[in-house]
């Protein structure tokens, strides 16, 4: 039985610290079980900031006074070369959400190039239709990010304004668009503090629920972004604190005992070290948010879309996994041609 | 007093594909936090065959490789892991053949990530297409007698039926089902998935299994060689009772018969 709303509810509003951490020793045994002391690395890498959707909090939306950029072929190129020889196997494509600077033929050619580096390649970018998934599929994309942010309609257009994202049902059903065409891994998420965390939290329990009994094969993973608006943000919103980020993690493990969980270097090196083994089962290493940060361009030149909080280098996080009792995997798919399932 | 064993392993080897082991544990290389400790319980078990998942070896062998954590002389047995159908299961074989993973190879295809069960149906396409590819195929199974056949008339060197779930450590919640493809199918039977403990082991052997798969309970315990140490003598334990059990009931002469001893009452009687 599915976790419910009212336990969610209480989960968060406890906070007894024996609570917590019988909570915290239940997903770790779990976690354990089901995914061993492995955590899986990967890497974002941005090919554009171009972005025509108007999201209020985030800083690459399309009304942000920045310097747009999109890599070429052989500025990308670079990038992943420099990122290979970090050791990553697993690259996150990311963009702004934007037919036009980055069209399908864009992004085909940028798999095309990340297939000579890395066994792994999953995409976070605009929503897209189920044929051009299916186009990026066999051009070799195994698993791809959409976060709904939130599930609640009305604050859904209270921060989506303008632009493809606004579009609600659209990227509702991306997910199952992707498993349509035959993606692999698919990575859910809401943002943290954008609405009712607990109706958040639970819709997005349904949401998996649903897509796991209709498209099985997939395999999904979850990650846990917390808001950092941009300045200027005027809505309401309200910061998660470390406590209940613990208790999400910890709960979304227990209610879902294989998938998979997300933590980017939006995260603090410690609490990311506490939660390896409580929950977490990938992480992001070694990252720059920037378009061409890696080797074309300085980070002084432009805005990244969120600060970093970890700053550790690939092989400083292979050394704290391994100092904390965990094996570091880099590889955990091989190519093989992708064909129609 | 030290023991002086009766049972030798040599009088009773595990024979598949034409191939001898003297010892009945397989080892899964996954999720151990070391990969040391993969090495140490391999030869702390006397394991002769261990699995690796293809999709966890690095093609360019850059990172710390499994290959290199498990001793020569091992029988390694690359899984399609990842495989979604039979022609995933299929292109990921050959790829582990091409790497010089060689041909043994354990079919896993699972279409389910919720429970990870395999799917019988398209297990049974891979083994047909792999062992007509000349594969030595041991094919993860749900255990369903009808597929164990099919998969035994596909050329299946084995067949390994799950315990229980993948990483639940439940031991042998299909133990009735389990017994019915012991009893019915002739190729060596080796129950994979599930098993949590020793004694677990023992009880699947005591009921004829011919070899036990064991990962997550090895990989995850605090000590993993002596895990696998334990595992190895607890599975030499429930052989050797499998071996030495009791003969069933009904062929043994009864005292008293009442349903049937009116049939001798008048023999018994002219003898008298």
């Amino acid at each position: 039985m599915m976790i419910t709303l009212a336990e969610i509810k209480q989960i968060l509003e406890n906070k007894d610290p024996h609570f917590i951490e019988g909570l915290a020793q239940k997903a770790k045994k779990i976690t354990e079980q089901y995914f061993g002391r492995t955590i899986s690395l990967y890497t974002p890498l941005y090919l554009s900031n171009y972005c025509s959707s108007h999201c209020l909090y985030c800083g690459f939306n399309k009304k942000q006074k920045l310097k747009r950029f999109k890599l070429t072929p052989s500025q990308m190129d670079k990038e992943m070369a420099f990122l290979a020889n970090e050791g990553i196997k697993n690259i996150l494509l990311l963009t702004g959400e934007s037919y036009g600077a980055t069209p399908l033929s864009y992004l085909k050619e940028a798999v095309s190039i990340a297939k000579k580096y890395f066994s792994g390649i999953s995409i976070e970018m605009h929503p897209m239709q189920e044929y051009e998934y299916k186009q990026l599929f066999m051009a070799g994309v195994d698993g791809i990010t959409i976060y709904q942010e939130t599930y609640n309609k009305k604050r859904y257009k209270e921060v989506h304004l303008s632009g493809k994202k606004a579009d609600y049902e659209f990227r509702l059903n991306t997910p199952e668009r992707a498993a349509r065409a035959g993606i692999r891994n698919i990575s859910l998420g809401i943002l943290l503090g954008l609405h009712d965390l607990a109706e958040d939290l639970f819709s997005l329990y349904q949401h998996l629920r649903k897509l796991e009994k209709c498209y099985p094969g997939v395999e999904y993973s979850l990650s846990f972004p917390r808001l950092r608006p941009i300045k200027g943000f005027s809505l309401n919103w309200h910061h998660v604190d470390d406590l209940t980020f613990v208790k999400i993690i910890c709960m979304s493990r227990l209610a879902f005992p294989r998938t998979g969980i997300n933590l980017s270097t939006r995260e603090k090196p410690d609490l990311r070290d506490h939660l390896l083994g409580i929950g977490v089962t990938r992480i992001s290493a070694g990252s720059n948010t920037s378009v061409g940060g890696y080797t074309i361009y300085k980070s002084a030149e432009q805005q990244p879309q969120f600060d970093i909080e970890d700053n550790r280098s690939v092989k400083e996080i292979v050394q704290t996994i391994k100092k904390k009792g965990f094996d570091p995997i880099f590889t955990d798919w091989r190519r093989i041609k992708n064909e129609s399932i | 007093m030290a023991m002086e064993t009766i049972y030798k392993q040599k009088d009773d080897m595990l024979i598949i594909a034409g191939k001898k082991f003297s010892n009945r544990l397989l080892i899964g290389t996954g999720k151990f936090k070391h990969k040391p400790e993969v090495t140490k319980s391999i030869k702390a078990s006397g394991a002769e065959i261990v699995t690796v998942a293809l999709r966890r070896i690095d093609e360019q062998i850059n990172e710390e490789n499994i290959l290199e954590y498990i001793p020569k002389g091992i029988t390694l047995l690359t899984n399609t892991s990842g495989a979604r159908n039979a022609q995933e299961a299929v292109r990921i074989a050959r790829l582990a053949r091409e790497c010089g993973c060689g041909n043994w190879v354990k079919i896993e295809v699972i279409n389910d990530s919720k429970y990870l069960l395999p799917d019988n149906v398209e297990t049974i396409k891979a083994t047909e297409l792999l062992v007509s590819e000349g594969f030595v195929v041991l094919p993860y199974m749900f255990p369903d007698i009808y597929t164990a056949r099919a998969l035994v008339k596909a050329g299946a060197a084995t067949v390994m039926p799950l315990g229980s779930l993948i990483g639940s450590m439940q031991g042998l919640r299909l133990k009735e089902a389990i017994r019915i493809i012991i009893n019915e199918i002739d190729v060596p039977v080796i129950v994979d998935a599930g098993i949590g403990s020793p004694s677990q082991a023992a009880e699947a052997m005591e009921m004829g299994a011919d070899a036990i798969l064991v990962n997550t309970a090895i990989a995850t315990a605090d000590n993993p060689a002596a895990m696998a140490e334990a595992f190895s003598l607890a599975i030499t334990a429930g052989r050797i009772a499998y071996l030495n059990h009791a003969p069933e009931a009904i062929l043994t002469a009864k005292a008293s018969s009442p349903l049937t001893g009116f049939l001798f009452e008048q023999e018994n009687k002219t003898k008298e």
